[in-house]
C-alpha cells in the first residue's frame, strides 16, 4: 500500500461517513416535516439563530445540544458496563454494515484504478447481513441491562421481530444472487447495467418485482419504523431504550435512521442499479437511438455518485412516507405476517426464479 | 335498546393489504405533492388564497374568533365613566361556580339605588358558561372582549377586580335627553362597610 492509495481509502470513508450521517440527519428533518406536509402541518420552525430559521433546520442543532446537555441517567440496578456500551454496539455494527456498500463504480485515472467501495470483497452481501444480525445485540442488551421490566420486553420483541424479518430479508435475496450468480455487491450492480431488449435497464425490480417488493418489507421491519415499530411503541408500549437519555438515548435514535439509510442502499443496490445511470457506461452515454454523448471518467464518476445518492434519498423519502401513512401491526398481526405469508412468498420467489432460468437455459 | 353494528367482511382486495397500502400511499402522497407545490408558490407570491397548510402560527396570527365567542368579561360604563352595575346580585346568584364576589353600595342618585363597591371575578373558579351575561338585567357584564391570553402566576392574580373590568369599557358618548340625571350622579369614594352580604 503506497501513501496515494492510503488517501484514497481515507477519502472514500469520510464520503461515507459524510453521507451516511448527513443523510440520517436530514432524515430527522425530513420526518418532521414530511409528515407535516402530508398532514396539512407546517411543522417545527420556531428554533433559530439570530433569527435564522432555515425550514427548521436549526431544530437538527437545538436537538444535537439537548442530546448532549441532557443527564445520562443510569438505573441503580442496571448492568452498568453493557448499559453504558449497547447503544454504542447498535450504532457501530449499522455503520460498520456501509464499509461494504458500493456507492460508486470503478473508474480509471490513467494508470490508477480506484473502486468506490471501503471495503469490496466478493462476500459482500453476507457481509452487510452478518452486520445487520449482529446489531440486534445493541437492542437486546439495551432492553436487558436497564433491569427494568418494560425495557426487557421491548428487547425482547426487537430480537423476535428482526430474527423473523432476517430469514424472509435473506431468503428474498437468493432470487437476486441466482440471476446475478454473486454475492459480490459491485458485480451485481455492474450487472445492472445491462439492458432488456435494449432500451429498458436491467434493474433487479424488473427482474423481481415481487422479491423487490418483499424486500423492502422485511427492510422496513428491520429498521423497526412505524407500522413495524413495536420494539419501541414510544407512545405506548414503551421499548429497549425506556432506560435511556440523554446522547445514549440520541444513539439508538439515530440507529434507526441510520438503519433506514441502509435498508435504503441495500435496496438500491439489489433491485434499483446502485450507481447506475440508465445508458451511462464508462466513457458516456450511449442512448437506444444509437447517439452518443462523451463524456470524461470524473464526469461519469460525479454522475454515478449522484445517482446513488439521489436513488437511496427517494428511497428513504418512500420508506418516510411509508412510516407516516400507515398504522402499526398488532403483534401477533407482525408475526403471522412474516411466518405465514412473507416467508412463503419469499421460498415462492425462489422456486420460480429457478424455473425460469432452467427455461431460459434450455 | 343496544344498537347492532353489522360488521362487514372486508373483500378479497381489503384482504390482500397491498392494494389497500398503495391507496393509502397514494391520499398521503397526494396531499404531500399539492401542499409541497403551494408552499413554493407562496415563497413566489403566487395563489395566495389557497393555504398549504391548516396551521395558524398562533402568537403572530390568529385564528377569526366567533363573535358570540365567551371570552374574558368587562363591566359596561354609564356615560359618565362609573359601572352600570347596580349589584342587583343576579350574576352572583345564577353563576355556577361562584366565582363572582360583589359588595353593594348605596348610590347617591336614588334613581339608581345601589352600585358595586366591590365586584370580584375569579378567573379560576370561572367556568366561561356565560350565564352572568344573560341574567344581567342592566347589560353591565359582557364576555365580548375577545381576549383569551388571561394567564396569571398566582391565583391572587387571577382574581380581576372592578377597576380591572371595568378598564376594558369605553365610556360611552352622553346623550342629551339622559344627561341631566347624569349629571347630578357623583360617585363617593367607596365605603367598605356598605349594604354587604353576610359572610
Amino acid at each position: 500500500m503506497d501513501s496515494i492509495s492510503y488517501a484514497v481509502d481515507l477519502a472514500k470513508v469520510v464520503y461515507l461517513f459524510t453521507f451516511i450521517m448527513g443523510l440520517a440527519s436530514i432524515l430527522t428533518w425530513m420526518e418532521a416535516k414530511q409528515s407535516a406536509v402530508m398532514q396539512d402541518r407546517i411543522g417545527r420552525n420556531r428554533a433559530d439563530i439570530f433569527g435564522v430559521r432555515a425550514l427548521g433546520l436549526v431544530h437538527l442543532i437545538a436537538d444535537a445540544v439537548k442530546m448532549l446537555i441532557k443527564e445520562d441517567f443510569i438505573p441503580a440496578y442496571a448492568h452498568r458496563f453493557l448499559h453504558r456500551i449497547a447503544p454504542s454496539i447498535a450504532f457501530f455494527f449499522a455503520l460498520m454494515a456501509f464499509s461494504a456498500i458500493p456507492f460508486g463504480g470503478t473508474y480509471r485515472f490513467g494508470g490508477y484504478e480506484v473502486t468506490l467501495q471501503v471495503f469490496s470483497f466478493d462476500a459482500a452481501l453476507l457481509f452487510v447481513f452478518a452486520m445487520m444480525s449482529l446489531g440486534i445485540y445493541g437492542f437486546v442488551l439495551g432492553g436487558w441491562a436497564s433491569a427494568n421490566n418494560y425495557s426487557l420486553l421491548g428487547g425482547l420483541r426487537a430480537s423476535s421481530q428482526m430474527i423473523s424479518y432476517e430469514i424472509t430479508l435473506g431468503a428474498t435475496v437468493i432470487g437476486a444472487l441466482m440471476i446475478y450468480g454473486t454475492l459480490d455487491l459491485q458485480q451485481m450492480i455492474v450487472a445492472q447495467g445491462e439492458l432488456f431488449w435494449g432500451w429498458i435497464p436491467q434493474w433487479g425490480v424488473f427482474l423481481q418485482p415481487v422479491g423487490c417488493l418483499l424486500f423492502m418489507t422485511a427492510a422496513l421491519v428491520e429498521t423497526k419504523r412505524v407500522p413495524f415499530d413495536i420494539p419501541e411503541g414510544e407512545s405506548e408500549i414503551i421499548g429497549y431504550f425506556l432506560e435511556y437519555s440523554g446522547m445514549r438515548f440520541g444513539l439508538f435514535f439515530l440507529t434507526d435512521f441510520v438503519e433506514t439509510v441502509l435498508a435504503a442502499c441495500m435496496t438500491t443496490i439489489l433491485f434499483f442499479g446502485g450507481w447506475q445511470v440508465p445508458y451511462l457506461g464508462a466513457t458516456g452515454f450511449a442512448f437506444p437511438g444509437g447517439s452518443v454523448w462523451e463524456l470524461s471518467t470524473v464526469t461519469v464518476m460525479i454522475l454515478q455518485l449522484a445517482a446513488f445518492a439521489v436513488k437511496v434519498f427517494l428511497l428513504c423519502f418512500f420508506f418516510l412516507l411509508v412510516r407516516w401513512t400507515l398504522p402499526r401491526f398488532r403483534w401477533d398481526q407482525l408475526m403471522r405476517l412474516g411466518w405465514t405469508l412473507l416467508l412463503p412468498l419469499s421460498i415462492a420467489n425462489i422456486l420460480v426464479t429457478g424455473l425460469v432460468l432452467l427455461w431460459l437455459q434450455g | 335498546m343496544a344498537i347492532k353494528v353489522e360488521e362487514r367482511s372486508l373483500t378479497l382486495f381489503e384482504k390482500l393489504y397491498i392494494g389497500e397500502v398503495v391507496r393509502g400511499l397514494a391520499v398521503t402522497f397526494r396531499h404531500f405533492t399539492v401542499n409541497l407545490t403551494l408552499h413554493i408558490l407562496h415563497v413566489f407570491g403566487l395563489a395566495k388564497d389557497r393555504r398549504a397548510a391548516e396551521t395558524y402560527q398562533y402568537p403572530e396570527e390568529r385564528r377569526p374568533l366567533a363573535p358570540r365567542l365567551r371570552s374574558l368579561h368587562r363591566l359596561t360604563r354609564r356615560p359618565d365613566g362609573s359601572p352600570r352595575c347596580v349589584a342587583c346580585m343576579m350574576c352572583e346568584t345564577v353563576c355556577p361556580a361562584r366565582c363572582i364576589y360583589i359588595v353593594a353600595g348605596e348610590h347617591p342618585n336614588p334613581q339608581i339605588e345601589k352600585y358595586p363597591v366591590r365586584f370580584d371575578i375569579d378567573l379560576g373558579l370561572c367556568v366561561f358558561c356565560g350565564y352572568c351575561v344573560e341574567a344581567c338585567p342592566e347589560d353591565a357584564i359582557r364576555m365580548d372582549t375577545h381576549i383569551l391570553e388571561f394567564a396569571a402566576y398566582s391565583r391572587e392574580e387571577m382574581v380581576l377586580d372592578l377597576k380591572n373590568l371595568l378598564s376594558r369599557s369605553p365610556i360611552p358618548p352622553l346623550h342629551p335627553e339622559v344627561a341631566p340625571v347624569y349629571q347630578l350622579v357623583r360617585l363617593e369614594s367607596p365605603k367598605q362597610e356598605g349594604n354587604s352580604r353576610t359572610p
